[in-house]
């Protein structure tokens, strides 16, 4: 047998209080796609880190062999030589600099000591052809949507010689068609000897494309699966991932009769003026008690935004039209008058304005809510305790203590933490954007779980999804977006993938 | 058997505690270091430095620094900067003197007039950055010239203004009255050592009282034996300097100038839905923005505090001086950041306490102070001070990573 172009053994990294990997084996052949998948937390993020050289050689013990040779990367430059290239979930590429400038930065082709910038877009075109990227090189990168914007960072990894390309989560932020694109060109990169490592949330993406599949819990191999000869399906998969099986991926609801109309929309609008263009048109919506209805539609047909404009109003946009709360015309003024009304709004990306990652998890659960724990001006902190620890056990966040950074924890369990903090608000209508984006089955199944049973007791839940399969599993009624529209309202019963997303594509 | 596994006990005891120490290093590292650098000093000076007399002046000294400090400490926590308030304390500094000398205002008029200008004077400075989000690296910056050129303005007549008011004089060089008592300990500051006492007991039992209320919520608590430690280590401290303080004149107007500032700021800091705030909006602003918390409402609270302090460092200095001269305030912002960043403050923002920003302009007016009784010229001087600044901020970079 052929020696395998990567081999870590026996890998065992420590951080205080914690063993994130606890004796790892990873093997990867020559040319294979190998996926890569375990819940949150179960340490995929620190192999590859360990990999790469984030983590130096000496802070682990355990062993990386490539291509049978023994590597002590002392800093991601080292692996980089080493042939290894990473592209994480958030892109590390210059929005100001142009899509040729991006590939060679760091790299750039000099003639003597200035950057020879004909021969630098020449290379560049042949490369963003490798990628099937059609674009102008001089584009500046702000002007490209996030799924060109991923080729255009796996064209700068290809620019070097990548013997592993490494993708953690790539198309956890496009949307199908992209997603799509993404995975035949790893496909073509395979054909080419490129081997890939792919770590993925998204199942069927894994069973569509691996060659091998391995699966980690928590901190340790479970299993490394031949896609080819064994029996590999979701079930085995989510089975290996959580340890035990789950039966279905979306928690069964008693559906209830909804009761009566809690928040109504009357032709809103807004106006982005730093767009320069209206982004939400003449929108009717409602949502009733204990309902969860769905807003499907495309990146940036203008969820977030409706979401946002209507919960205060936060990014300033000039807005028309009525919100009604509890059948009362309601005007917030900002996202203070929105909680007062008894709105909550769980942001898309907990990381950039959902939590304070520096600080620790029950001063984020107690944050928009402080008033319920002050007595005479003065936050008791004693009950903030009590009020986070209730939060962690109803919502099983799991984590050493509530004294704990939030930016420590697994990205389900921020998320818990996120939805702890505007549970605490005691809200009527829950806003959740993206509510299980990034985070793994296990977690997303409890995540669901207490989405069911916040619309039995009486909470309405109004639920922005890009996943289709969760918006066909969980909501009660469904209303499509494009281009700042609702294009279509449905009920569930009456939804397939196939009408939502015809719904979604037509502008 | 018996006796392995209690050396093993031990064992683990120091292992825990060591864990302890490594955990919290950064926390405590600049106390630690402000200590050593004391020690230094009054080895090297035969103990000049750390006689009542040099304390007693060091803290005079430090004060106008200090308030400033504390408020530069909000400032960058929510992620800005504030170059004007050196500028403006010393505007401020001559407008009290003008007040007093040519208008012949009352002190007890002139100074709330003056503190409620600076509060005025950091909203002025803060309108672009709330509300347009001007860098406040600018604004601040034309600020500063503006209240540099408005100093130089008011001084160009006369120079230096004198001030002859007495109870504004004491503010900067005035001490407590003592106790009028003339046979007990000859030769101290009863009042002084009276509120030290008072001080203590407060402590103790504040402390025994938080104690007990965790207990009743069933929370864990430190083992009673570390308990009464600490107990002893902080009643111990506040006995030691207030011990010191009273073989001088005893607690001077400064110094309660300045614990007023950082109970008052540490109180709100620390127990108030403010001071979360404020710690919320420099941890992560659009995060702050969507829990309902206002951040140009929080901008302009911290710079309006901000220029309050301004306006008591103008007075503490213009009544140090006694008098208005056309260079006051010059620096004072550099030395109010630094003491920030020696005491563990983030640019990065969300990260800084009132407390540490204390130590570091302890640490700063230390050096500062013991260099000066060695002779140390004063061009060594700098060196040594931006050589600790950059020092301890790496420090702390080092001991954050990871973390």
């Amino acid at each position: 047998m052929q020696t395998p172009i990567l081999e870590m053994k026996s890998i065992t990294k420590e951080f205080p209080g914690v063993r994130a990997l606890d004796n790892v084996t990873f093997s990867v052949r020559q040319g294979e796609i190998h996926c890569l998948v375990g819940e949150n937390g179960a340490g995929k993020s620190t192999l590859v880190k360990v990999l790469s050289g984030v983590h130096p050689y000496g802070t682990y013990s355990g062993e990386i062999f490539i291509e049978g040779e023994l590597q002590t990367f002392n800093s991601i430059r080292e692996s980089e030589k080493a042939g290894i290239a990473i592209i994480y979930q958030e892109l590390a590429l210059i929005p100001e600099l142009s899509v040729y400038e991006n590939i060679f930065l760091g790299n750039e082709i000099t003639d003597g000591m200035v950057i020879d910038s004909n021969e630098s877009i020449s290379q560049a075109v042949d490369i963003l052809k490798k990628v099937g990227l059609d674009v102008n090189p001089l584009t500046k990168i702000k002007n490209l949507g996030v799924g060109k914007q991923q080729l255009v960072e796996i064209a700068k990894a290809l620019k070097k010689d990548v013997k592993i390309l490494i993708l953690d989560e790539p198309t956890a932020a496009l949307n199908e068609n992209d997603s799509d694109n993404l995975l035949n060109l790893i496909r073509g990169l395979k054909e080419q000897g490129v081997t890939c490592i792919l770590i993925s949330h998204k199942l069927r993406e894994v069973l569509e494309i691996a060659d091998t599949i391995t699966v980690l819990r928590d901190g340790r191999t479970v299993v490394t699966l031949d896609a080819h000869k064994d029996v590999v399906n979701e079930p085995v998969l989510i089975k290996h991932m959580v340890g035990r099986s789950i039966d279905n991926v979306y928690p069964k609801r008693e559906k209830i009769q909804p009761g009566k109309e809690v928040l109504r929309l009357e032709n809103w609008s807004a106006f982005s003026y730093n767009l320069g263009r209206d982004i939400l048109k003449n929108i009717n919506i409602n949502v009733h008690e204990g309902e969860i209805v769905a807003i499907a539609g495309l990146m940036g047909s203008g969820r977030t935004e409706l979401a946002k404009s209507v919960f205060g109003n936060a990014d300033g946009y000039r807005l028309s039209g009525k919100v009604f709360i509890n059948g009362v015309e309601e005007k917030f003024r900002d996202p203070g008058d929105a909680i007062k009304a008894s709105m909550a709004y769980v942001t898309e990306d907990r990381k950039a304005n959902g939590l304070i990652l520096i600080d620790d998890v029950k001063h984020n659960i107690s944050l928009a809510n402080l008033n319920e724990i002050v007595t005479g001006g003065v936050i008791n902190e004693n009950e903030e305790i009590l009020v986070a620890n209730r939060y962690r056990e109803q919502l099983d966040i799991r984590t050493p203590s509530i004294q704990q950074k939030v930016r420590n924890l697994s990205g389900g369990n921020q998320q818990k933490v996120s939805l702890g903090k505007w549970l605490f608000v005691h809200p009527d209508i829950l806003i959740l954007d993206e509510p299980t984006r990034g985070i793994d089955v296990g977690a997303k199944y409890e995540i669901y779980t207490i989405m069911n049973s916040l619309v039995q007791q009486g909470m309405s839940i109004l639920m922005i999804s890009s996943e289709l399969p969760e918006i066909l599993g969980m909501s009660d009624r469904i209303y499509v977006m494009s281009a700042g529209k609702i294009n279509g309202e449905m009920l569930v019963e009456d939804a397939t993938q196939e009408n939502i997303m015809q719904l979604a594509v037509d502008y | 058997m018996e006796d392995s596994k209690q050396s093993n006990n031990i064992r683990n005891q120091f292992k825990n505690l060591v864990d302890i120490v490594k955990v919290n290093i950064s926390d405590y590292f600049m106390f630690f270091a402000l200590v050593i650098i004391m020690i230094i000093f009054t080895i090297t000076t035969d103990g000049v430095f750390i006689s009542s007399r040099n304390i007693s002046n060091l803290i005079n000294q430090m004060g106008y620094i200090a308030v400033l400090a504390v408020g530069m400490t909000l400032i960058i926590v929510i992620r800005h900067i504030e170059l004007s308030v050196g500028y403006l304390a010393g505007f401020l500094g001559a407008f009290a003197a003008i007040a007093m000398t040519f208008w012949g205002w009352p002190v007890y008029a002139v100074i709330p007039v003056v503190m409620i200008l600076g509060m005025l004077a950091g909203m002025l400075t803060a309108t672009p950055v709330a509300r347009l989000g001007v860098p406040a690296f600018v604004s601040t910056m034309a600020a500063g010239l503006i209240y540099r050129g408005a100093l130089l303005l008011v001084t160009m007549g006369t120079g230096t203004i004198v001030i002859r008011d007495p109870v504004f004089n004491a503010i900067g060089n005035g001490f407590i009255p003592d106790l009028p008592l003339e046979g007990l300990l000859p030769g101290r500051h009863k009042l002084t050592l009276l509120i030290g006492l008072i001080a203590i007991i407060l402590s103790i039992v504040t402390s025994i009282k938080n104690r007990k209320t965790k207990l009743s919520y069933n929370f864990s608590v430190p083992r009673t034996s570390l308990f009464i430690l600490q107990l002893v280590l902080v009643s111990g401290l506040i006995g030691y300097v207030s011990w010191i303080l009273s073989g001088y004149n005893g607690i001077s107007w400064s110094l309660v100038i300045l614990l007023l500032v950082v109970i008052v700021f540490q109180f709100i800091t620390t127990k108030t839905p403010l001071g979360r705030h404020i710690y919320a909006v420099g941890g992560n602003p659009e995060a702050a923005e969507l829990s309902g918390i206002s951040v140009s409402k929080i901008t302009y609270i911290v710079f309006a505090a901000m220029g309050l302090l301004s306006s008591l460092s103008g007075i503490m200095y213009a009544s140090r001086l006694r008098s208005a001269t056309t260079t006051a305030g010059l620096g004072f912002e550099t030395d109010a950041i630094a003491a920030a960043f020696v005491g563990g403050v983030s640019a990065a923002g969300g990260v800084g306490t009132i407390i540490g920003s204390i130590i570091g302009a302890l640490v700063m007016m230390s050096l500062t102070s013991g260099m000066n009784l060695m002779g140390i010229d004063i061009s060594i001087q700098y060196i040594v001070r931006g050589a600790v600044l950059v020092l301890a901020v790496v420090f702390d970079r080092i001991t954050r990573k990871d973390k």
